[in-house]
């Protein structure tokens, strides 16, 4: 195991999202938008891991993830961590946690919501946090986890 | 308690401590105050057809010595030329003290009540929610029988697309009572509504058949087949005769089972029930009024 995380090159700067469950590490690729990236990307599969059976791991060079970006892989994987890398260095752990209330991340799938009707930001209250449930504060659907769509930006 | 100022956008933001003071307000609201409102304006924003909702905001404003402005077809208003419901509110905001609004866009009323500072008061957003008319049921359900715990009430017609249904059993949650879910399966109460009533501790019972649990009831809410919530077509065809109840209910029923329906009606409720004891549904619309009363003085914040 040890041997194989040794040859995931370091990132001298950027964002490293951990302990995400295998089979959710190319959801969080595309909420994250990478094409938008310039710089490289590393996406690893398939590890060990104690915790979680088979983890992910993404590495992103120079670009700092943003708590709104922190919010939305937590929908996805509450188990995931986010460490922020300055000059080889875990500069900062943020904290992956959903938040009480998500705005502006997930769009809502009911077409009669009047957030995809007006220009308005989604909000939405999470009303359990495992399995996940969240609800949309205008039209008051509830929706599932596999049932959220996570906007793109 | 105040509500002076408050928005009235879904039955979900009162607690039973504020369903009782509404009601409480309402019986003062039997009798007309004709000065109370003076000088007040209401603004109806109606984007969808309504004809009891509407009326019975007007009057219920007109009796109180308010006046009203507004409209009540999308095609007058300038949503039909762009306008945005939240433009459209800021707009109505300026011309009024309180909104009333009406759209089948879901969410809208709550979207219109961020848009403003007066209280907005949802006249019926969609399948989502129309709180005044929750409130109006369960005032006529503590008219026809005084306390609510206690009640086994029962729900019959569409209930998976019926918001009045979906409203009322929510609101009903707060007291003890016994719900009986009355509809062919494709109809019956989703899932998650079941589930929220389940976990407070009310007990549910779901049948196809009114003549299952019809002399257990106190009180049986009907509703209509509504055709404009089907997407399909043939859907509607399939289930809009499901029920007609008629005199041969009668002998099924307890001798103060009443009656009660949101109205309008197609054919659901045979017009010979209408003379009987048990039909409390004309009276129910004009609760409305009252109850309508009670909101807009509350609201405006002429009453405590």
């Amino acid at each position: 195991m040890k041997k194989i995380e040794r040859k995931i090159p370091a990132i001298k700067d950027g964002s490293v999202i951990d302990h995400i469950p295998s089979r959710d590490t190319f959801r969080i690729m595309r909420i994250l938008d990478p094409q938008e990236f310039i710089h490289p990307i590393t996406v690893i599969l398939n590890l060990e891991s104690k915790k979680i059976g088979k983890k992910g791991v993404i590495k992103i060079d120079n670009r700092y993830l943003t708590k709104k970006e922190v919010n939305k892989i937590a929908i996805l994987a509450p188990s995931a961590t986010v460490s922020i890398i300055k000059n080889y260095k875990i500069e900062e752990k943020i904290e992956v946690k959903i938040p009480k209330e998500l705005v502006g991340i997930i769009s809502c799938s009911n077409p009669m919501c009047v957030t995809n009707t007006e220009k308005v930001d989604t909000k939405f209250k999470v009303i359990r946090d495992d399995p996940l449930e969240a609800k949309c504060l205008y039209c008051e659907r509830v929706y599932g986890k596999d049932e959220l769509e996570i906007k793109r930006k | 308690m105040t509500f002076n100022g408050r928005d009235i956008v879904s039955i979900r933001d009162f607690s039973k401590a504020d369903l009782l003071h509404v009601l409480k307000v309402s019986k003062v609201m039997e009798r007309d105050k004709p000065m109370l409102l003076a000088g007040k304006i209401l603004a109806t924003l109606f984007f969808e057809p309504s004809t009891r909702t509407r009326l019975s905001f007007e009057s219920a404003m007109c009796r109180l010595g308010g006046k009203v402005i507004g409209f009540s077809d999308e095609k007058v208003s300038s949503v039909k030329k762009g306008e945005t419901i939240w433009d459209t509110a800021k707009m109505a905001e300026k011309y009024s003290d309180v909104i009333v609004i009406r759209t089948p866009i879901e969410g809208s009323a709550r979207l219109a009540a961020e848009a403003t500072s007066v209280p907005v008061i949802n006249g019926g957003d969609g399948a989502n929610q129309h709180p005044t008319q929750t409130l109006l049921d369960l005032y006529t359900i503590q008219k026809a029988k005084r306390n609510i715990d206690g009640l086994k009430i029962g729900f019959l017609g569409d209930l998976k697309y019926g918001r009045t249904v979906h409203s009322l059993a929510i609101a009903l949650s707060h007291w003890e009572v016994n719900l009986y879910f009355i509809a062919p399966d494709a109809l019956q109460m989703p899932e998650h509504y079941l589930k929220d009533l389940q976990e407070i501790g009310i007990e549910c019972c779901q049948t196809a058949d009114v003549f299952d649990v019809s002399k257990q009831l106190d009180i049986l809410y009907v509703t209509r087949i509504q055709q404009e919530r089907f997407p399909d077509p043939l859907e509607y065809e399939k289930y809009k005769n499901a029920y007609r109840l008629d005199r041969s209910l009668l002998s099924e029923i307890k001798k103060d089972m009443k009656i009660m329906h949101p109205l309008p009606r197609v054919g659901e409720i045979s017009p010979d029930l209408d003379d009987t004891t048990h039909a409390i549904y004309f009276e129910q619309a004009a609760n409305g009024v009252t109850v309508r009363k009670a909101l807009l003085a509350l609201v405006l914040g002429k009453v405590e």
